[in-house]
């Protein structure tokens, strides 16, 4: 039996899941970061798997995938720059004791 | 049959982490599963004939975006040990949208048909990349670069000591 | 079953990396430090257990076996223990894409991956997160600090690394390493575009030994300043194993960087007059050590013998190249030729220039040799594609 288009697609849409139970349900703003890069793994998984079973001879599918890298690399960045100002000021990085506007 | 069990051991090795890192009580045990995640994925990569996806995927996120993710752990409390509580009070709300979006696609998946070409991928994609970037997608190569110098500039003006 | 076979091979390749570098690499790097120190620094170095001490690494290494294997009470266990191996194999893997010559008629390489550049760049970064992980894990804040400092010098000294890399593979048009030797049967890469090879040279050599953590970017790991740094609570074989990847890791750059710049496994093609006049220098020089009175000086005798092998080295070239053999020598001599005179100046480095501290590193880094190497990069595709 060889491997097909669904078997990437099963595998990038279980880890989808998995990253959404994540964000959905961690108090460490870093934990829900961590969820968050799941989440693109797998729609990187996604379009690197249409780009291979769909439209072979294009590209389109890896340049998508690598500008997605790229834009997590800056949205991890700026994210955890603002667990650390927020860590710095409010002294806690766990989101549900985060709920007051102003100290 | 090889790709099959190449594939289902990379499957594994992605999926079996990503639970520890969703799960683990130990905020840096569960950072450092997301190693062998992006590895696999990285395997998957190869598998599907995207090599140059592929090192730049172990370069960027099992290189730096890990680095970054510990880094900030060991700097603010996060790992204090295992301690603190880590889940929220939503855990079942969690899982059953969790679980109910994975039924949902699943269901949907199986029952499309995908318009699969039989082709060939071309032998070397780096060649492939580096042209269609400079040709048909030279405002999203320049548009991002400009993100990556906003985004840089961003986190080390947010992530300063107040003098 | 053809996989089956691919899975046997590739376990057999691996074995054989291995040895080749946990004896070459770790076992006689550690001995050649000693004795290459020992000469720098004007004393012997190694010289009890065996002849010349070539055994000294082998009882450094049982002693090392026979100690006790500690994991500190409050450890993380599990962490404490994978930590040292991902920076091994992290090391070793990045052997997979240098080729040691070529032998009947092919090239001799683990592998030869259309992205070998990139590949080995991305095996030098996994390390990073072993190191952060032993500090992490020891439960010991020197080791925390030294575990944290060594991760952001090794992430800042990445981008020199890549860019040198990447002015290489912009010159050779290919990521692969047998097509970047193949490129260089015209000249030497170091000698491209004269100014800017030697200057992306530079920039690889200094990144390189900023990545292994040597002199003079070894402020994690000093002893003197920070209680040896990110391992200190590892004892016994894991300790080796540290050192192994670390050793691994610094003949694994060198060995990039003879592939990168100096042409790999290609011979010099020098004309046959020039052989014979090396040859005469070097003659010259072994004569005079040896007939003056410099010949009772002890320091000078590892001179004397480097040029007698000069002088054999030139008389062969010089004789192959006037019968007209194509390469006159096995082109495995001369990869491990280049391979261990970079290896000789990554350590005569160590005993040259003092230790930088923490922000003069960073601060060489980000400040000199990032803008250094992008404008390499641009002054190079400048002068390639528009003035030709």
């Amino acid at each position: 039996m060889t491997v097909g288009l669904t078997h990437y697609l099963v595998t990038s849409s279980l880890l989808f899941c998995l990253g959404l139970f994540g964000v959905l349900t961690r108090r460490n703003a870093v934990a829900i970061l961590m969820g968050i890069e799941l989440m693109l793994n797998a729609g990187n998984i996604n379009l690197i798997a249409f780009n291979r079973y769909v439209a072979p001879g294009a590209v389109s599918g890896q340049i998508f995938a690598l500008v997605i890298i790229t834009l997590a690399a800056c949205e991890a960045a700026v994210g955890l720059a603002l667990v650390m100002a927020a860590y710095r000021s409010l002294e806690t990085i766990h989101v549900d004791e985060i709920n007051l506007m102003k100290w | 049959m090889g790709e099959l069990a190449a594939f289902v051991i990379l499957s594994a090795v992605i999926l079996v982490p990503a639970v520890i890192v969703v799960t683990s009580r130990n905020i840096v045990r569960s950072a450092l599963s997301l190693v062998p995640t992006f590895l696999g994925v990285t395997g998957l990569y190869v598998m599907l004939h995207a090599e140059f996806v592929a090192g730049i995927q172990v370069l960027i996120y099992a290189g730096a975006i890990t680095v970054l993710i510990l880094f900030v752990i060991m700097l603010t409390e996060g790992g204090s040990g295992t301690m603190v509580r880590q889940v929220t009070g939503q855990v079942p709300l969690g899982a059953m949208a969790a679980t109910w979006l994975a039924f949902l696609i699943l269901v949907t998946l199986s029952r499309t048909q995908w318009p699969v070409a039989a082709g060939p991928p071309p032998q070397y994609s780096v060649q492939g990349i580096g042209t269609a970037f400079l040709t048909n997608y030279v405002l999203i190569f320049e548009v991002t670069s400009l993100v990556l110098l906003i985004s840089l500039v961003g986190a080390i003006v947010i992530a300063r000591r107040e003098e | 079953m053809p996989w089956l076979l691919e899975i046997l091979k590739a376990i057999g390749l691996a074995v054989l990396v291995f040895t080749f570098l946990a004896v070459v690499g770790a076992m006689y790097g550690v001995y050649l430090e000693r004795k290459i120190s020992g000469w720098i620094q004007a004393r012997i170095g190694p010289k009890h257990v065996g002849p010349y001490g070539l055994l000294q690494t082998i009882a450094d290494t049982v002693k090392l076996l026979q100690k006790e294997h500690i994991t500190p009470r409050r450890a993380d266990a599990m962490i404490f223990n994978t930590a040292p191996l991902i920076v091994a194999v992290a090391a070793l893997l990045d052997w997979v894409v240098i080729p040691f010559g070529t032998a009947f008629g092919r090239v001799l390489v683990v592998r030869d991956l259309n992205i070998g550049v990139l590949y080995f760049t991305a095996m030098a970064s996994i390390t990073v997160i072993g190191i952060l992980a032993a500090g992490w894990s020891s439960n010991n804040k020197y080791a925390l600090l030294g575990g944290l400092r060594s991760a952001s010098q090794m992430i800042s000294y990445e981008i020199p690394l890549a860019l040198g890399i990447l002015w290489v593979a912009m010159v050779a048009g290919t990521l692969s390493t047998v097509g970047i030797v193949e490129a260089q049967r015209g000249g030497w890469f170091l000698f491209k575009v004269p100014p800017l090879g030697l200057l992306a040279a530079v920039l690889f050599l200094a990144a390189a030994t900023a990545e292994v953590n040597r002199v003079p970017f070894d402020l994690p790991e000093a002893e003197s300043e920070l209680v040896a740094g990110y391992f200190a609570e590892y004892t016994g074989m894991r300790f080796a194993l540290f050192q192994l990847g670390e050793y691994g890791e610094m003949f694994g750059m060198a060995a990039l960087g003879s592939v990168l710049f100096f042409g790999g496994w290609l011979e010099p093609n020098l004309p046959a007059w020039l052989w014979v006049a090396l040859g005469l220098a070097a003659l010259g020089v072994a004569a005079f050590i040896r007939f003056s009175a410099l010949r009772t000086v002890y320091l000078l005798r590892p001179i004397l013998s480097l040029a007698t092998l000069g002088v054999v080295l030139c008389a062969v070239m010089a004789l192959g190249v006037a019968f007209g053999r194509a390469p006159v020598l096995p082109s495995l001599l001369w990869f491990f030729v280049k391979m261990f005179a970079l290896v000789f100046f990554l350590m005569w480095m160590r005993w040259t220039y003092p230790r930088l501290r923490l922000d003069q590193l960073l601060n060489l880094s980000w400040k000199v040799l990032l803008p250094a190497g992008l404008i390499n990069l641009l002054l190079t595709g400048f002068l390639l594609t528009v003035a030709r």
